[in-house]
C-alpha cells in the first residue's frame, strides 16, 4: 500500500521535473551523456540480428524457387539442386525427438506441478532439469552417439531424434510445469469438491486449462531443436537421398546442409547454404511469433 | 435464476422427479486408475534424473579407457594426432576459456546496459517491449546460421581494422598477428551477440527485482538516474547480475557450430586475437564425424573435460540465482 501511494506521488523513474536543470551542470551533463551512450549500445546490440536477416533476404531469396524444394542436395560442381531432402530430413529428425521428448518432458512437468509436493525427489528432478538445460547441444550428440550410434552400428536418424529429443525435454517440462502451476487452485478445489480423484483432476480440468502455456513450450522447444546442429552431425550425419521412410539410416538436414556447405568451394553449394539458412530461420521465426500469440491469449479463467 | 429456483422447489413435479445426484465418490475403477497415474507420473519424474545420470555415467564410461591411455597428461599437451595415437587438449581448454571470457566481456557489459534500458526507464514502454523481443530473438537464430553470416559479413568485416590494429598495436600479444581469415576474435564477437540474450534477460529480471521504495528514495534525495542506478539498482541487483554472467560463461563454454565454423580448428593456442585456435565443443565437432576407434575414445575424453567444465559452472550459476533470488525477498 505505501509503495502505491508513494508511486503515484513520484514517479517511479523520473526525477520531479519541477527542480531547474541543466546541461550545465556536470551532474545532469554526465547523466545525459550516459543515457545517450546506453541507448546508442542498446541499438548497436540488435544490429546483429538486422544484419542477419538483411544478408538472408539479399543472399537467400536469390535461390528462392520451386526447385529449391523439389530437387535434392546438389554434388560437388554440380549446378542446379534444391534442400528437400534436408527440409524433410529435419521434419523427419524433429517429430522423432518430439515422440521421445514430448510425453518425458510433458508428464515430468505433471509429477512436479501436480505430485512433487516439496520432496527430495521433487528438488532432484528439477535440479536433473534444469541442469540438462545447460547442457551443451554437442554432448547431447556424444550421448547418443555413445548408446544408439554405438549399439546400432550405423549413423541414424533415430539417433539423431534421441540426441535432438534430450535437449527439448528440459524446455517442455519446465515451460509445462509453469503453465500447470498457474491454473487456479480454485478450480481444482471445486473438481475435488464433486469426487473427482487427483488424477481426473489434473486430466479433465488442469491440462485443459494449461494448454496454452504448455504449446508454448512445445513451440520453443521446437524452434530450438530445429535449429541445432551439434547434436546431428555425428548421430544423423547427412544424406543427398530422399528420406525413404527407414529411421536406421543416415539423414539429411537443414542445420547439417548449412554447416557442410557454409565451407564449401563451390560458389553453388554456398548460395544453397544461405537459402536453407531462410528457410530455417523463416520456420524458426515463425514457431517463435506463435509461441508469442499464444502467451498472449487474454487469460479466460479468474 | 432465484425466480426458477422457487418454481422448481413448489413445482411438485420438480422435486419428486428423481434426480442423480452431480458429485459423486469415485468408483473402485476411477481410485485404482487415480492410482496409476500418480505412479506413472513419480516414474517420468525419475526418468528425468536418470537421463541425466545416463548421459555423465555413458560419456564417462566411453572415456574411462582414454583416460587410463593417456592420463592427466592428456591436459597438459596440445597435440591432435590419430596416426600416431597421440592426444592431448591443452590448447582445446584454453581456447575454450579464452574464446568464452573474450565474449562474456563484450557480450556481459552489452548484455547488463541493454537490460539497464530496458528496466530503468530509458524508453517508453512500447518500445521496451519491442526492443526486448528483438533480443529475444537474437537467441532464436539457430548458431550454425551465426556461423554462416561469420564466414561471409563479420570476418571480412573485421579484416581491416585487424590489419590497422596489428600494424600500429603489433607490439602487444593481443595484436600480435593477421587475421588471416577465421581466428578467436571472429569467433568471440559472434559468441558474445549469442550469449547477450541469456545476460539481457536473466538480469534485466534481477534489476526489475529491485524494490521499488529503494530507488523512490534515491531520486527523493535528488539523485540523478545514473547516480541511482551506480549507488542503488546495481549494487542491489548485483547478485542476480553476477549470477546471469556465470550462466552466461556457461553457455558460451558448451556453444559448438559458431565457434567450429570461425575458430579456425588449430591445434595451437596464442594470446593474438587474430590468431586461429580451436574449443573443446569445435574440436569435437570437426573430428568426431570421421573418426576411428582409437580417436573416438579420446574425443570421449575430451567431452568429458567439457561436461565437467560445463557442469560445474552452470551449477555455480544456478546456486548464486537461488540465494540472490532468497536474499532480495528481505528487502521487498
Amino acid at each position: 500500500m505505501a509503495n502505491a501511494a508513494l508511486g503515484s506521488a513520484v514517479p517511479d523513474s523520473n526525477p520531479p521535473s519541477s527542480f531547474r536543470r541543466s546541461l550545465g551542470n556536470p551532474r545532469t551533463f554526465g547523466n545525459a551523456i550516459l543515457s545517450a551512450l546506453a541507448v546508442a549500445l542498446s541499438v548497436l546490440a540488435m544490429f546483429p540480428l538486422f544484419s542477419v536477416l538483411y544478408m538472408l533476404l539479399k543472399k537467400g531469396a536469390a535461390r528462392l524457387g520451386p526447385s529449391l524444394f523439389t530437387e535434392l542436395t546438389p554434388g560437388a560442381g554440380m549446378s542446379g539442386g534444391g534442400i528437400s531432402n534436408a527440409i524433410v530430413g529435419t521434419l523427419v529428425v524433429v517429430v522423432v525427438a518430439s515422440c521421445l521428448s514430448l510425453p518425458l518432458g510433458f508428464m515430468g512437468a505433471v509429477y512436479l506441478a501436480e505430485y512433487s509436493g516439496e520432496t527430495r525427489l521433487a528438488t532432484l528432478v528439477r535440479f536433473s532439469a534444469k541442469v540438462l538445460t545447460g547442457l551443451p547441444s554437442i554432448l547431447a550428440g556424444v550421448f547418443a552417439y555413445a548408446t544408439v550410434v554405438v549399439t546400432t552400428g550405423s549413423f541414424s536418424a533415430l539417433a539423431g531424434g534421441a540426441a535432438m529429443a534430450i535437449l527439448m525435454v528440459p524446455t517442455v517440462m519446465l515451460t509445462s510445469e509453469a503453465a500447470l502451476r498457474a491454473v487456479p487452485t480454485k478450480m481444482k478445489d471445486a473438481a475435488f469438491g464433486m469426487g473427482a480423484t487427483h488424477a481426473q483432476t489434473v486430466l479433465k480440468i488442469v491440462i485443459p486449462t494449461a494448454v496454452p502455456g504448455i504449446l508454448t513450450g512445445v513451440m520453443l522447444a521446437l524452434a530450438r531443436a530445429m535449429g541445432e546442429t551439434a547434436p546431428l552431425l555425428f548421430t544423423a550425419l547427412f544424406s543427398d537421398y530422399m528420406f525413404d521412410g527407414k529411421l536406421g539410416q543416415p539423414i539429411a538436414s537443414l542445420s547439417v546442409l548449412i554447416y557442410n556447405f557454409a565451407g564449401s568451394p563451390f560458389p553453388q553449394q554456398i548460395e544453397l547454404a544461405w537459402a536453407a539458412s531462410l528457410v530455417l530461420v523463416s520456420i524458426v521465426l515463425v514457431l517463435n511469433v506463435i509461441a508469442q500469440i499464444v502467451i498472449r491469449r487474454p487469460e479466460e479463467h479468474g | 435464476m432465484a425466480d426458477s429456483a422457487i418454481k422448481a422447489a413448489s413445482d411438485p413435479e420438480f422435486s419428486q422427479a428423481p434426480r442423480a445426484p452431480i458429485s459423486r465418490p469415485p468408483s473402485a475403477w476411477q481410485k485404482g486408475f487415480d492410482v496409476a497415474f500418480r505412479n506413472g507420473a513419480h516414474a517420468f519424474g525419475l526418468l528425468v534424473v536418470l537421463l541425466l545420470a545416463g548421459i555423465v555415467f555413458e560419456v564417462m564410461r566411453h572415456a574411462k579407457t582414454a583416460m587410463a591411455d593417456y592420463g592427466l597428461g592428456f591436459l597438459t599437451r596440445s597435440v591432435w594426432d590419430a596416426n600416431r595415437a597421440q592426444f592431448g587438449i591443452l590448447a582445446e581448454i584454453v581456447g575454450t576459456l579464452y574464446t568464452s571470457l573474450l565474449a562474456l566481456f563484450v557480450g556481459g557489459f552489452l548484455g547488463i546496459t541493454v537490460a539497464l534500458v530496458l528496466s530503468q526507464g530509458f524508453v517508453p514502454r512500447r518500445v521496451e517491449l519491442v526492443m526486448k523481443n528483438v533480443i529475444e530473438l537474437l537467441a532464436a537464430i539457430p548458431s550454425v546460421v551465426y556461423g554462416l553470416w561469420g564466414i561471409f559479413v563479420l570476418v571480412p568485416a573485421v579484416r581491416g581494422p585487424a590489419a590497422w590494429l596489428n600494424e600500429h598495436f603489433g607490439s602487444l600479444p593481443f595484436f600480435s598477428t593477421r587475421l588471416s581469415g577465421p581466428g578467436i576474435f571472429p569467433a568471440s564477437l559472434v559468441l558474445s551477440i549469442m550469449i547477450l540474450p541469456t545476460v539481457t534477460a536473466i538480469s534485466r529480471e534481477a534489476l526489475a527485482a529491485v524494490p521499488k521504495r529503494l530507488l523512490s528514495a534515491a531520486y527523493g534525495l535528488g539523485a540523478t538516474r545514473w547516480e541511482v542506478i551506480f549507488r542503488v539498482t546495481l549494487p542491489t541487483a548485483l547478485g542476480g547480475i553476477f549470477g546471469a554472467l556465470v550462466l552466461g560463461f556457461g553457455r558460451a563454454l558448451g556453444e559448438t557450430m559458431a565457434l567450429a565454423m570461425l575458430v579456425g580448428n588449430a591445434n595451437v593456442f596464442g594470446w593474438s586475437l587474430f590468431s586461429p585456435g580451436n574449443t573443446l565443443a569445435a574440436l569435437l565437432a570437426n573430428h568426431f564425424p570421421e573418426a576411428g576407434k582409437v580417436e573416438v575414445g579420446a574425443l570421449m575424453y575430451a567431452a568429458a573435460v567439457l561436461m565437467l567444465i560445463t557442469l560445474t559452472v552452470n551449477a555455480l550459476g544456478s546456486f548464486i540465482m537461488l540465494r540472490t533470488t532468497r536474499e532480495l525477498k528481505g528487502l521487498g
